[in-house]
């Protein structure tokens, strides 16, 4: 069965009463079925436009569900989102980017998905939506592990909520490939630095991707970081034991050591991106 | 809340409303070439990873093959066919892609045209930049990109089109477009995918889980029974004539279906047939087999241990070939040299990743067999396709389609066989079309190798001594195992004079997918073997590294390793030499960014040469060309060359015209059809240029004479070809030849001949020794590279490639081979590796994208060997061989590491960094 609600409503009740497979961009559904069709009950969200765009509130920017990377790319957003647009132009190609949606990115809650460490280093939260009603939750408590989200089976992930108060941060984004498009990254890295008038870091948030079943944040990098003059050399903050969160593995793009080692590296670099994006 | 039925799947394709049938829950590709023929819209992976599916979706591009057509309800959806007459920018890409060589195979061709029409329609002039972000999604395993990039930035420039070359002199030489453009860029020509009778069946394989099993089939005929639908399951005990095929008759050995044992992952046991859509949805895990598990062998080190089990009772030692050149006295030189140096290089499993996966159709025609299919071999195919099914090879028709990307796999069958003991037993046509899981898993690979060379030179320079250890790794079965193993020990002294010499070669059985004909058939393993402990050497010696090689070139006179003197179509002295204010300026460039860096990067230079006989070593290798004279003035060239997108068809005829004194326009081409076609051999060996194209120069001729013959004109006398009538000029004389009232010879031409070019080569003795070759190409590459030291990223700035080419026939052609070739070295040297059992698919498996490849300068050095026709030689195959070598010296000549395990990956790079400087620095050598 294939199932096109023209609202959400219509939406969260088809899924309370079938429990069918939602579909939006399609760009992790159809590659997981390999050689078999895509089969049982459907339900296409891909039609729902009020799930789609960016709105600007008081405290927070909100980017609906189905939002695809292309509009993030597109859309007029503070600098604060610059790693998350330079993310955007990482996912995939321009053809993925046209489809998939930041939902879909999230839920499929891949190590490397390239969304999810600029996110967190925007420190995302999410709004849950079901028939009873909706909840919110940090993106850092949603992604569980390895392909494993909080998410329960009649929720729809419906917006993306972004405070505002980093929409003046330095923002970067580096991502670590063995060719230049089309490629699962080995490591990345997304830093958003958040200055006072003198220049001096009052928020750090220093995510890494793909070197852990989950991206995940630097705590101890980022206190570490607070409080510092941006025109320091930030370079020097960054040790090897700041990176105690990450559990990378080897695997066929990458060594579990080269991974941390490319980790710190790239940690640095993005650091003083960061700082060049302030003076 | 909105159920979709089919009344309600409306949408607008190509500019027209439609009504779909399919389930909405249909892949779109699927849909537009199944359901509306579409197809222009290629499947590759569908996966999202190689973009040959890629349509317009309300003017944007996605991938087909990642959409339910469900999704598109209301949607506009615009496929190529729908751009042609109603884009102008289409039109221009059209016009630019053919001029410029973009398209090659041209299954990646629509994809790349419908990324670039949006790109375009948004920004006319787009940068370099800008053109590779937009084509990014699309991958292509024929051009190397440089082509396509440079015709989407050139489409809309009206001044800067490549100036068409008239001139005067026939059309060898010129830069002609290929004849079989035009419907490359319209996504109509046809590829194994594309047709097949309406009324055939589905075919669907099952395939061994694991490495290596015993297996036992439980209730076959119950499963038929459950599963409406499946009309014939087929096994071994139903292959009618032998369950054995090989592309090297004495070696033959692989079933159509494994009997008791599979012996590689991925191993075909049974073939389910029936209605398409019954066939597609079932679960083919839950065929009843019955599998046991073996302990399986991977390493061909361990394959070779006394304890190992045997992969085939009949080869005990585990060993399929062992190939021997040996010349002089090797250790004695070694002893006596100035300098040695040894090590010991190692490379993976490579796919060939074309963008095409195998497929086609058989049908049962009588008592006879016709298969259509992609293949480049199509009168070996003949032959094993009769074997099979115990019937003669005249019973067997072999229709090749266009083929998207072979470079040797597709030299192998893969799916006919299944095909055609289906649609032998059940007298209806049976189709197949290779997912790219089953195509990675089973289809053959680059031959894994471990290869120690230890090298010796004298004080002065020059080489004394060279001697070459090789293991392959050669799979479950023979497939092209045993050419790997003489290619090898013939080429592994590379394009110079080694006095002294010994190669010694084994190709190694293991239970993984059998390794085959890539590119090179293991030379370009080899070479970088060579050209990295000439490298090593030369540096030992104290000499520059590309004076070392000029110094050592073999020349016209010198003595091969096989005891061969060419004598003349010597050129890699001249290849080497152009390089050289390249290699100068590169090296100053990259010492001074190197000296005032304050970034972890790191610039180099590397160099590296080779040689490749063309055409089979030391065996016959015949091609004939048929050509005729139509009664309407125009000639049928009877073509049988497999055109896998290099552009033999376009090349031969070229020949062809010029020895006929035809223009090439006059030219109909009749190709491949075993029933129309004389056999004109395998494309493969950098043979089609070489063989093909002299029998096709010789049939020229031998039509010009015969028509002159038949016009009592005399030899020098100038044929006009026009509309039924031809013109005879000599001198102030001029004749007409009406041809319409001209008796039809036995083949129903005014006037036709046949003729047939086998290259003389020499058996080899038992040290391999003789004539392997009538004809080498020779050539030798410059890469320039980028290292980040933190990283271990390897950025390949760029390429110069030098190559003797004997005749430069299609000089375009001939960029798109080099640039082609270049861009499948760079994979090997830095990306690509297979892994068994992991990562078949083209994510995991990486070959590099429209942002990995540097500009290519292709220099074209024209040493003509008599041999070949108007000079020419292959260079298939040669483009490939020195682009990883090159680039593994430049890395080492950036940062003073080397790396022996290929590819030459970050954390492999970064490795080698950090060993180097936990060991206190250096450049050094083991």
């Amino acid at each position: 069965m294939f199932l096109r609600p023209r609202t959400l409503q219509d939406a969260l009740e088809a899924l309370a009463s079938t429990g069918g497979v939602l579909l939006a961009g399609g760009t992790d559904i159809f590659p997981s079925l390999g050689e078999q069709p895509l089969t049982g009950t459907v339900i296409d969200i891909s039609g729902l436009q009020e799930l789609r765009g960016i709105e600007t509130g008081d405290q927070e920017i909100v980017i609906g569900g189905r939002t695809t990377w292309s509009d993030i790319v597109s859309a007029n957003l503070p600098r604060g989102f610059d790693g998350l647009k330079a993310a955007a132009r990482e996912v995939g190609s321009i053809q993925i980017q046209n489809q998939a949606t930041i939902a879909g990115n999230i839920c499929n809650a891949s190590p490397a998905a390239d969304g999810v460490a600029a996110l967190l280093a925007l420190d995302a939260g999410l709004t849950l939506t079901s028939t009873e009603g909706s909840r919110e939750l940090p993106l850092s408590e949603f992604i569980l592990g390895n392909r494993r989200t909080a998410r329960r089976p009649h929720e729809i992930l419906t917006a993306v909520r972004i405070p505002r108060r980093l929409e003046n941060a330095a923002s970067v984004f580096l991502k670590l490939g063995a060719r230049r498009y089309l490629v699962i990254s080995i490591v990345m890295v997304a830093a958003n630095l958040l200055t006072d008038r003198e220049g001096r870091i009052r928020e750090a948030l220093i995510a890494v991707g793909s070197c852990s079943p989950r991206s995940v944040r630097l705590p101890e990098l980022e206190r570490a970081l607070v409080g510092r003059s941006i025109k320091n050399d930030l370079r020097l903050v960054v040790a090897g034991e700041q990176f105690a969160p990450l559990s990378p593995i080897d695997d066929v793009r990458g060594t579990a050591a080269y991974r941390t080692d490319a980790a710190l590296t790239l940690v640095r670099r993005a650091l003083a991106a960061c700082a060049e994006r302030t003076a | 809340m909105n159920t979709l039925t089919a009344a309600e799947l409306t949408l607008s394709l190509n500019g027209t409303s439609v009504c779909v049938q399919s389930d909405p829950r249909s892949r779109l590709s699927k849909v537009l070439r199944e359901e509306f023929r579409l197809t222009g819209t290629k499947v590759g992976c569908d996966a999202g990873d190689c973009g040959a599916c890629t349509v317009l979706l309300n003017g944007v591009p996605v991938c087909a093959c990642l959409t339910a057509v469900g999704q598109v309800v209301g949607s506009e959806v615009v496929t190529i066919e729908g751009l042609q007459g109603t884009s102008a920018t289409f039109e221009k890409l059209q016009r630019s892609f053919l001029e410029y060589g973009a398209a090659q195979c041209g299954i990646c061709t629509p994809g790349m045209l419908l990324s670039a029409v949006a790109l375009l329609d948004e920004n006319p002039q787009p940068s370099e930049t800008e053109v590779m972000d937009a084509l990014g999604g699309v991958l292509c395993r024929c051009t190397g990109y440089r082509k396509i990039v440079r015709a989407v930035m050139k489409a809309n420039s009206e001044t800067g089109h490549a100036a068409a070359e008239a001139g005067t002199g026939g059309p060898v030489g010129k830069r002609v477009q290929r004849v079989d453009g035009l419907k490359k860029v319209q996504g109509r020509d046809i590829f194994g995918a594309d047709e097949w009778p309406v009324d055939s069946l589905l075919l669907r394989v099952v395939r061994s889980p694991f490495h290596r099993a015993e297996f036992s089939f439980g209730d076959l005929q119950k499963y038929q029974a459950e599963n409406p639908g499946v009309i014939g399951i087929f096994t071994a005990r139903d292959v009618p004539g032998l369950n054995r095929f090989g592309v090297i008759a004495p070696f033959a050995d692989q079933p159509v279906f494994a009997e008791s044992e599979t012996r590689f992952r991925g191993e075909a046991v049974a073939a389910v047939v029936g209605d398409a859509d019954a066939i597609e949805s079932l679960e083919l895990r839950k065929f009843p087999v019955l599998w046991k598990e073996l302990p399986a062998l991977a390493d061909p080190l361990k394959a070779l241990e006394p304890s190992a089990p045997k992969v085939h009772a009949t080869r005990p030692d585990n060993v399929l070939v062992r190939g021997r050149v040996v010349h002089g006295d090797v250790e004695e030189a070694l002893r006596k040299a100035d300098f040695v140096v040894e090590a010991e290089f190692e490379t993976g499993f490579i796919e060939h990743a074309y963008i095409e996966p195998e497929a086609g159709f058989a049908r049962r025609v009588g008592d006879r067999i016709e298969v259509q299919a992609c293949t480049q071999a199509p009168y070996t195919d003949r032959k094993g396709i009769a074997a099979i099914l115990g019937i003669a090879e005249e019973a067997v028709r072999v229709i090749p389609t266009a083929v998207g990307g072979g470079f040797g796999s597709k030299l192998d069958l893969s799916l006919q066989p299944f095909l055609i003991v289906a649609a032998w037993h059940l007298k209806q046509p049976v189709k197949m079309v290779y997912h790219r899981i089953e195509s990675i898993q089973s289809t053959t690979k680059r031959h894994p190798s471990r290869i120690r060379c230890r090298a010796g030179a004298a004080k002065d320079g020059k080489l004394v001594a060279m001697d070459v250890t090789g293991t392959f790794n050669t799979g479950a079965y023979a497939s092209w195992g045993p050419t790997v193993a003489a290619r090898v020990p013939i080429h592994a002294s590379g394009p110079y004079k080694v006095p002294h010499y010994r190669a010694l070669t084994q190709a190694v059985h293991t239970h993984i997918v059998p390794a085959g004909a890539f590119r090179g058939f293991g030379v370009p393993q080899g070479t970088i073997a060579q050209e990295q402990i000439y490298d090593a050497l030369a540096e030992k010696v104290g000499m520059d590294k590309l004076e070392f090689r000029i110094l050592n070139a073999l020349k016209a006179t010198d003595e091969t390793v096989t005891g061969q003197v060419l004598g003349e179509g010597v050129g890699i002295k001249d290849c080497l030499e152009a390089l050289r204010p390249l290699w100068i300026s590169a090296h100053k460039e990259a010492s001074e960014f190197n000296k005032s860096a304050h970034s972890p990067l790191r610039r180099g230079a590397g160099v590296a040469g080779m040689w490749y006989g063309c055409g089979n070593t030391s065996l016959s290798n015949p091609s004939t060309m048929r050509v005729g004279l139509k009664r309407d003035g125009r000639i049928a060239l009877h073509q049988g060359a497999v055109d896998i997108g290099q552009g033999s068809a376009t090349v031969v005829t070229q020949m062809c015209a010029e020895a006929l004194g035809a223009p090439l326009e006059k030219f109909d081409l009749v190709s491949g059809d075993t029933d129309s076609t004389p056999d004109a051999g395998k494309t493969s060996a950098s043979r089609q240029t070489f063989v093909s194209g002299k029998a096709a120069m010789l049939a020229g001729q031998q039509l010009r004479a015969a028509i002159l013959k038949l016009a009592g004109q005399c030899e020098c006398a100038k044929i006009q070809f026009a509309d039924g009538v031809l013109h005879f000029k000599d001198g102030k004389r001029q004749k007409s030849l009406q041809l319409c009232a001209l008796p039809p010879d036995g083949r129903g031409y005014v006037v036709s001949v046949e003729a047939t070019y086998d290259p003389p080569t020499k058996p080899l003795n038992k040290d391999g020794q003789g004539t392997p070759y009538a004809v080498y190409g020779f050539g030798a590459h410059l890469a320039e590279v980028e290292v980040d030291m933190e990283l271990g990223t390897v950025k390949v700035t760029r390429i110069s490639a030098a190559h003797d080419v004997g005749r430069a026939i299609n000089p375009t052609l001939i960029e798109g081979q080099i640039e082609g070739g270049a861009a499948q070295g760079l994979g090997m040297a830095l990306m690509e590796e297979f892994f068994p059992g992991k990562g078949e698919n083209l994510h995991d498996y990486l070959i590099p994208t429209i942002g990995d490849m540097p500009p290519v300068e292709s220099i074209l050095i024209e040493d003509a060997s008599a041999e070949g026709p108007f000079g020419a030689k292959g260079v298939g195959e040669q483009a490939l061989i020195p682009t990883a070598p090159a680039i593994l010296n430049a890395i080492y000549d950036a940062i003073g590491v080397r790396i022996y395990k290929l590819p030459a990956t970050p954390d492999k790079v970064r490795a080698a960094i950090l060993a180097k400087s936990a060991a206190g620095g250096g450049k050094s050598h083991g």
